[in-house]
């Protein structure tokens, strides 16, 4: 490989990145040429062909698998996972911000461009291997989610959710960075492999714990875990109901791609009590506090925070067990939580005044669909057979227990059946309660419904039939753990960095 | 010469300062400057140890940094304009519609 210029091969390899950019551009090139009444459907519609775009050109990158830009990025069978995810997601949301921008009285344009600037974070995040590619991607992710978080501009708490959001955002990027460098101190690289064999090759030195706790203080606060989880309620609350469905699965993917690419690839030290501390904290604090909310955003920001937990019970399991659960459960949550959250902003009206519990009531009876596809969701959420939530969290226990990590997978099943609770307090609203006063239920566009089906159709399919799913996070699980020994030699081969002293 | 470890611990005294001003300062741009001096004491720490290991990949990463710190200076400053135009004031107590 020239070691100067880039080839073919590796353009290929970020192919979807490129695609989702080119249609990003287009729609904000776009945007003030279209008058106002026809940019929803026309920047909406490009935004949708972008992220099917997307997903073809993933197809296609999936093809050629290898590293690429001199070993800062990797396609392989785990980036592709999270690339069709992560996609799937804003394809999804997409579908959902159709009405919901209309019923707002929003501009559209910049709206789905954004999605699509996120979409390229995300996209990188899952396939970088390098430190300072991984930092980039999750900036480019966050900016992005961090003006969708404020788009609701002339409400107050839309601007004030985003505000929050980009303060503690940026604190906590200022506290990956800095565990960043720590590493790159500690081990003289900024590359996973090269890090990872730095630290497997004898004494590991105090500096790489240090920074392996400051790098998984910054990554928490993207997944929302506790005792990082302060800015998630407020910042859920305001902003805008498929914009959060959005930035709970999409964002949180892929920063547990790069968890996983960090703590299992590189083989982090010191990391054990570290997750186990966190995993209990989130799923109980989240699910307590999920128990006295009467806000349904809130509610669900809180349930994302314990589901955030269960997911980190896994990464205290041994590697191989540990991330095709991770990945599986990322892939379940996403499908349940867009859909809950579908559901959501199509209620919660011109804006969003219904999104209290007591709106839901009677639901049940004045739209039966809306009220059986939440049910779904929320039985999803709750982890009952036939759902997707199901085997996802039986995955994540059997790791931990098989594992020996008895007493946090009790803790875990304590956590689901609390959580349990304000799932079906929420059924019980909408089947069981008169509502006290009128809800109107606008009917459902044909949109809402392709996203309502989309997402019904994935969390019923990894309940019933998770086998094919299964097989292939384990494969792919497989190659990431495999993947530093065969790269760190071929690193050794071509030194593409160039160093001071040459 | 001055020592590598100098540098390290200015870095992480001017990171401490940074941490200290976000969580005590309540007017929302001496919070977001604050963030900056974090970013600018990580810049110091990676030039320190690009010295220490003689590789350059330090020094270029703090260009990125810097590139990414003035993106999100700019998108901060936006967010922070959006919320003044709804509640005329720039301190943090008094951005309290949403409980914490």
């Amino acid at each position: 490989m020239n070691p100067t210029l880039p080839v073919g091969a590796d353009y290929v390899r970020i192919l979807p990145e490129i695609v989702l950019s080119i249609f990003g551009m287009a729609i904000m090139v776009l945007d003030p040429l279209v008058d106002e009444k026809k940019s929803q459907q026309l920047l909406g519609g490009l935004g949708l062909i972008g992220t099917l775009a997307g997903l073809v050109s993933t197809w296609i990158m999936a093809q050629s698998p290898g590293f690429a830009f001199w070993n800062m990025v990797q396609v392989d069978g785990f980036s592709v996972f999270f690339h069709v995810l992560v996609i799937a997601i804003a394809l999804v949301l997409i579908l959902t911000s159709y009405e919901y921008m209309a019923v707002q009285q929003l501009r559209a344009g910049e709206y789905y461009g954004l999605i699509l600037f996120g979409l390229v974070g995300m996209c990188l995040m899952s396939s970088a291997v390098e430190l300072v590619l991984i930092f980039i991607s999750l900036e480019i992710s966050s900016i992005s989610t961090y003006i969708l978080a404020g788009f609701r501009r002339r409400s107050a708490t839309s601007s004030e959710s985003s505000l929050k959001y980009f303060l503690l955002g940026s604190f906590a990027t200022a506290f990956f960075l800095y565990g960043v460098a720590m590493m790159f101190g500690a081990t003289g690289s900024t590359n996973i492999d090269a890090i990872s064999a730095a630290l497997n090759s004898g004494k590991v030195p105090l500096l790489a714990y240090v920074a392996m706790a400051l790098m998984f203080v910054g990554l928490g606060f993207k997944v929302a875990a506790a005792p990082f989880h302060i800015w998630t309620p407020d910042v859920y609350e305001g902003a805008p109901a498929p914009v959060v469905g959005f930035m709970s699965t999409a964002p949180k993917a892929a920063a547990f791609a790069v968890l996983l690419r960090i703590i299992f690839e590189a083989n982090a030290p010191g990391r054990f009590w570290l997750i186990w501390l966190s995993a209990v904290l989130s799923m109980t604090l989240g699910n307590v506090a999920a128990l006295v909310q009467d806000n349904v955003k809130r509610l669900l920001a809180y349930s994302s925070i314990a589901h955030a937990g269960y997911i980190l019970v896994a990464f205290a399991a041994k590697p191989e067990l540990g991330a095709p659960a991770v990945m599986f459960y990322t892939a379940a949550y996403a499908a349940m939580n867009v859909g809950a959250f579908a559901v959501v902003s199509h209620l919660a009206n011109e804006n969003e005044r219904y999104v209290t519990l007591e709106n839901y009531a009677g639901l049940g009876r004045s739209s039966p669909i809306l009220a059986g596809t939440l049910t779904i969701f929320l039985i999803s959420l709750i982890g009952i057979p036939i759902t997707g939530g199901f085997f996802a969290k039986f995955y994540v226990f059997s790791a931990a227990l098989q594992s020996n990590l008895v007493w946090l997978t009790i803790i875990g099943v304590i956590n689901s059946a609390i959580g349990a609770y304000y799932y079906l307090k929420i059924i019980v609203v909408m089947y069981m309660r008169e509502a006290r006063e009128e809800v109107p239920v606008l009917p459902i566009p044909l949109a809402l419904r392709a996203a309502l089906a989309l997402t019904l159709a994935a969390t019923v399919y990894l309940g019933v039939v998770p086998g094919r799913m299964l097989t292939f996070v384990q494969q792919s699980a497989q190659q990431l753990l495999q993947a530093e020994h065969t790269s760190a030699r071929e690193q050794v081969g071509n030194a593409a960095v160039p160093r001071a002293t040459q | 010469m001055v020592p590598v470890s100098y540098y390290l611990i200015l870095s992480g005294i001017l990171f401490s300062c940074g941490v200290i001003g976000f969580l005590i300062k309540r007017n929302i741009i001496t919070i977001f400057i604050s963030i900056e001096l974090m970013l600018n004491g990580v810049n110091l720490s990676f030039v320190a140890f690009a010295a220490q290991w003689q590789h350059l990949s330090g020094q270029v990463f703090v260009f990125f940094v810097m590139v990414v710190a003035a993106a999100e200076a700019t998108v901060g400053l936006a967010i922070i304009i959006a919320v003044f135009r709804t509640r005329e004031t720039l301190n943090v107590d008094h951005v309290n519609l949403l409980k914490l």
